[in-house]
């Protein structure tokens, strides 16, 4: 099939699929973090606040967008879309699945696959950067540019670290294509320990810098002193509102899927399944599906909780339809992948979620001394180590 | 026109706009933001040229490295208190005159040399191309370099430090 017709078609499925899920990592996130600190979280849209995304989205359309008088205008509309436009963009090289035939037609699950694809998604997401910094200034107000300064610094800051992380498992696969570097960790150490960078290549370390490093890049707490509330009433967003305060939020949330698909195909094999295929790995995705469709079910039964009965019962019945699913010869080579790749990069959206309600945040001078005098070392050691490994192996 | 023309026509655009509005914007932050324009519109001509390495380079390093702490130092020390100034030296007639020169000499040279068209790179891996000339090629160049770049950071830290 033609190529552009081909990428269109692509982007069309993805481009829904991608801002949903942009729209859902909020509820999941509100839900997560109400958990952790004992409370309902959004219960009030929906059954157990599911339908909160589309009230949330209804809410942003239609609110005034107010713009102070005293802002630059040119810059302040920029900003946000700018921001928006450079974190969905990087997700387009990410791959997600291997090569796939689908009615004939020969393609990538991803939509681009292209031989630089790690040092595009380095460049764009250092790119981002301008329309948090542009925000900040633009808005003409001291907690914004001080929100921008710090976003600015603090990128420049971990960028370093984070790129000498990434470079130790590129010794190791020796190639920037990202459909490379996955297919570069296929394969089990002893026939069951997955050989993946993080684990059977022996990349702990950096697999942990890289992801202290996203967590900065993303603004995210710990380290998420742009908008920090309670000293810069939230810094580089507060003269937001409306459609460009939710192109700010789409572009963090975008942001984490980018850095979490990165260390999944960098260092948790891609699509490669955890245990080798012939030992049971096809079936664990049907086996975790049954698990939680089993899980809610036992809920819709539950007498003590009748308003559960319905729509528990509605999403258990969809859950364990996908587990089937995962086992119906066709689509199997399609959905595999897909679960692999998906469950490894949302346990990581998981655990931004949760360090966000577990640590607080630092302050801004130990944020910095933290970059150079810790982590910078700790990668520039990591990457020595690795390249003397390397050199022995292959001599 | 083809669409490789016209890609080259837009990025040539980028590049030679943004390099005007960067010399000529009395805001520092706006010229700065000109000026990462223009770097992108040099990024493209690489890309146009299969030099990938090179466009993600000049992306990375330029664009969201050096760049972008010109922007942190232009907010941060607010140069903006000198918009409302007007520009008080005056060599004008000095600066007319070399750019005159420059612009014949350049002239000239244009309309003498014979330019080869332009070489697309071949599509064996750019990376590992760079790589290979870089480090077996001009190795002992490329490391002298990478020592002076050494000294520079040294120097600028020991500077700032005999202040504080």
């Amino acid at each position: 099939m033609d190529f552009i017709l081909l990428s269109i078609l692509k982007t069309a499925i993805a481009a829904p699929v991608l801002l949903g899920t942009l729209a859902y990592l909020v509820w999941i996130e509100r839900k997560v973090l109400a958990h952790v600190q004992l409370r309902m979280g959004p219960s009030r849209v929906g059954p157990h606040g599911l339908l909160q995304p589309i009230a949330d989205a209804i809410k942003l359309l239609t609110k005034e967008d107010f713009i102070p008088s005293y802002v630059n205008h040119v810059y302040y509309w920029l900003a946000p879309w700018l921001a928006l436009m450079f974190a969905v963009t990087a997700i387009s090289v990410i791959p997600i699945g291997p090569i796939v035939e689908i009615f004939g037609v020969k393609t990538n699950m991803g939509q681009a696959d292209i031989s630089i694809g790690l040092l595009l998604i380095l460049g764009l997401t250092g790119m981002g950067v301008y329309g948090i910094a542009l925000a900040g200034w633009s808005s003409n107000n001291k907690y914004s540019l001080l929100g921008g300064l710090r976003s600015s610094a603090q990128m420049i800051s971990y960028e370093l670290p984070m790129a000498l992380a990434i470079a130790s498992p590129l010794l190791i696969v020796n190639t920037l294509n990202l459909r490379e570097i996955v297919n570069g960790q296929a394969g089990y150490v002893f026939g069951i320990i997955p050989n993946w960078n993080a684990v059977g290549g022996l990349q702990m370390f950096s697999f942990l810098i890289y992801l202290i490093c996203a967590f900065a890049e993303t603004n995210r707490i710990p380290f998420d002193l742009p908008e920090a509330e309670n000293e810069l009433v939230s810094g580089y967003n507060t003269e937001y509102s409306s459609m460009k305060f939710a192109a700010f939020f789409m572009a963090e949330y975008a942001n984490i899927i980018t850095a979490c698909s990165v260390a999944t195909t960098l260092f948790l094999g891609g699509w490669h399944p955890i245990i080798p295929n012939e030992l049971g790995g096809q079936f664990i995705p049907t086996l975790i599906c049954f698990f939680f469709a089993g899980v809610l079910f036992y809920h819709a039964l539950n007498p003590a909780r009748p308003s559960d009965r319905l729509s528990m019962g509605v999403i258990g019945a969809i859950i364990l339809g996908l587990g089937l699913m995962f086992q119906v010869p066709v689509v199997k080579d399609l959905a595999q992948p897909l679960f692999w790749f998906a469950s490894k990069a949302g346990f990581l959206i998981f655990v931004f979620i949760w360090v966000r309600g577990t640590v607080p945040r630092f302050r801004y001078d130990q944020l910095m001394r933290f970059a150079w005098l810790v982590l910078f070392p700790a990668a520039l050691l990591n990457l020595l180590l690795t390249a003397f490994v390397v050199a022995a192996k292959s001599n | 026109m083809t669409l490789e023309a016209f890609f080259f026509y837009a990025f040539t655009t980028l590049a030679l706009g943004g390099a005007t509005l960067a010399i000529t914007r009395r805001s520092a932050v706006h010229a700065a933001i000109s000026l990462m324009v223009s770097l992108l519109g040099v990024a493209g001509l690489y890309l146009l040229l299969n030099a990938e390495f090179l466009f993600v380079s000049q992306i990375i390093l330029y664009i969201g490295g050096i760049l972008l702490l010109f922007l942190f130092v232009i907010m941060l020390v607010n140069l903006d208190a000198g918009r409302g100034l007007r520009q008080f030296h005056q060599r004008w007639p000095l600066g007319a005159a070399v750019t005159a020169i420059a612009g014949v000499a350049f002239a000239i040279l244009w309309s003498r040399a014979k330019l080869p068209p332009s070489q697309t790179m071949p599509d064996v891996g750019n990376v590992e191309l760079v790589a290979d000339t870089l480090l077996q090629d001009y190795l002992v160049p490329f490391e002298v370099v990478s020592l002076l770049l050494l000294v520079a950071v040294v120097g600028s830290v020991l500077l700032a430090r005999k202040r504080a």
